[in-house]
């Protein structure tokens, strides 16, 4: 099974554009993504910068209005993610504890949709979805 | 918390820390076996005791500790038995690690260490293969007798007379508990990276998906090499195994239809195929190739599956550069069924004679006489270079062959088609 895990700073809707975590908390999580990798489960990681540096495109109406960041009603929003797989959400939940997280942060577990899960009509509306996940995954690589 | 959500997060923690545990262990005992023993009686206190107080706030560190505490009072009754300096010794060793004891502290050298000692142990050549296997998948992968037993569709009760023979075995034979030295290294590995193969493909090759486990050991087979590859990151085979690993994973769903028939590569959808783990087997490979590895006979394969996953339809395959790899496969690690996909790859390279010319070789080797895969391939180069009667003779061999019901029909519609005149459609 694969899990997303996200990672939620409070605080971070509202972090100047550049903002970084301290180098000291990154040494932290650092041996953290290293214990993940050591024990064979980590698949992928990322950071995002934060909101302030992003957009949000709303549909109110029905019409796509952009708004810039900080966006002043998140009271949450995503500072970074891993792909782990492992074999159970209680595996997942182990990992997530293990974390050196500081105290106004919080981590988000995920399971992954496989096709599989999906039922029938969804699965044939979905039709060209692995090929998207290919061809953007070719063009990562190339 | 419930009692059986408790038992599920044990589960859980068990799995990450169980082979660190263990490998910790038989540092200080000197015996695997009794170092597994010792780590589920840990296990067990848990087992009892967390439902009632709840997990404690370091799972890992705490199971460590109970385990260190057991083979403290193991050594401690063993030295009034024997009354023997060495033991007393080790004793010292172990409280001063449990004084200081936090799996936080440790350094993770040593625990790397340890591991690395573990690998080497449970796929010692003392052991047949089948008791490496199962002693890999207990003691590294942490499964339970039941699991290994249901993955091998073997009766539970011999693998645990399996495990049970294969721990007395290195008990008696006196395996010392170590990496092996330099000029034994190469060797150890690979039959090291042999076990976790083994395991990945029995998982691979079962196509049913209605018992989770079987599928579950190509998973478990790749975190297992992905570990190795991090404990012993300069041996470029490990890289290797891991890379021909990832990117055979990576076509798990496209592999099955949707009636549960299996798919020939080149029929595959390859938009189904696991992009991420491609990717990640690519890098696996680079990594091999950086460090000299790339003729090694994993490195090798995974060369061959890297020219697949890079093709976006099968017609873009690199055969030229696919015949070249079987080539250098040939001559490192030669075996009929190698010949056999090279004639394929010139085939599909260079034309059906190149092809054939090898295939007829391979027609006299005893060892592919009942491989139905034999007259299937050269049916198909016959039928390409429009030698319909004998093609039709082929495939009827091969359809007498195999056991594959869906196959079988595949093959005499051929034969069919042959007769008929008509040189059959490629279902390659």
């Amino acid at each position: 099974m694969r899990f997303m895990m996200l990672m939620i700073p409070k605080g971070y809707e509202n972090a100047a554009p550049g903002s970084m975590p301290d180098a000291e908390a990154v040494a932290a999580m650092m041996k953290y993504n290293e214990a993940l990798q050591k024990a064979g489960v980590l698949l992928a990681l990322d950071g995002l910068h934060p909101p302030s540096m992003g957009a949000r495109v709303s549909f109110d109406g029905g019409k796509p209005k952009v708004t810039d960041g900080p966006f002043a009603e998140a009271k949450e929003v995503v500072g970074g993610y891993w792909m782990i797989q492992v074999k159970s959400k209680e595996e997942a939940i182990e990992w997530a504890s293990r974390c050196p997280a500081s105290a106004n942060e919080v981590i988000e577990i995920r399971q992954v949709q496989e096709f599989s899960d999906f039922p029938a009509d969804v699965q044939e509306a979905a039709a060209g979805f692995s090929e998207m996940q290919a061809e953007a995954g070719q063009r990562r690589e190339t | 918390m419930t009692a059986c959500a408790t038992h599920r997060a044990i589960d859980a923690v068990w799995r990450i820390e169980s082979a660190r545990i263990i490998a910790s262990l038989a540092r200080m005992v000197r015996d695997v076996g009794l170092a597994e023993e010792l780590a589920q009686d840990a296990l067990v206190i848990a087992l009892e005791r967390w439902p009632e107080s709840g997990i404690p706030d370091n799972p890992g560190a705490w199971l460590m500790a109970a385990a260190k505490h057991r083979a403290l009072d193991h050594l401690r009754r063993k030295k009034l038995l024997e009354r023997k300096h060495e033991e007393f010794g080790r004793e010292l060793e172990v409280q001063q690690e449990l004084a200081v004891d936090d799996v936080d502290t440790a350094p993770d050298d040593d625990i790397g260490d340890d591991l690395l000692r573990l690998v080497f142990t449970a796929c010692h050549p003392v052991l047949s293969t089948e008791a490496r296997v199962a002693l890999t998948l207990r003691l590294l992968g942490g499964l339970a007798t039941d699991e290994i037993a249901r993955a091998f569709l073997v009766p539970e009760p011999t693998v645990a007379q399996r495990i049970v023979r294969a721990k007395r075995t290195l008990a008696e034979a006196r395996v010392p508990f170590e990496v092996p030295r330099r000029d034994e290294l190469a060797a150890r590995l690979a039959a090291v990276l042999q076990v976790l193969y083994l395991v990945f493909n029995e998982g691979y090759s079962s196509t049913a998906g209605d018992d989770w486990i079987r599928p579950a050991l190509c998973e478990e087979a790749l975190r297992l090499g992905r570990i190795l590859a991090e404990l012993a990151p300069q041996e470029p085979e490990v890289h290797g195994l891991v890379a021909l690993m990832e990117i055979q994973a990576s076509r798990t769903r496209a592999r099955i239809g949707p009636s549960g028939e299996p798919i020939l590569l080149l029929e595959q959808n390859r938009a189904r195929w696991d992009q991420l783990l491609i990717r990640r087997g690519l890098a696996a490979l680079e990594r091999a190739e950086a460090l000299g590895g790339a003729f090694g006979p994993y490195a090798l394969q995974a060369a061959i599956a890297a020219c697949h996953a890079r093709a976006r339809t099968s017609e873009e395959t690199d055969w030229a550069r696919i015949a070249a790899l079987y080539d250098a496969l040939a001559q490192l690690a030669p075996s009929p069924v190698v010949e056999l996909n090279r004639a394929v790859a010139l085939a599909m390279a260079f034309g059906p004679a190149a092809g054939l010319e090898l295939v007829d070789a391979l027609t006299s080797e005893p060892t592919l006489k009942g491989y139905h895969l034999l007259p299937s391939v050269r049916g198909d180069l016959l039928a390409k270079l429009d030698r319909l009667d004998e093609a039709r003779a082929e495939f009827e061999h091969a359809a007498s062959l195999t056991r594959n019901e869906r196959e079988r029909e595949l093959l005499l519609e051929r034969a069919r088609a042959c007769a008929r005149g008509s040189a059959p459609p490629e279902p390659r």
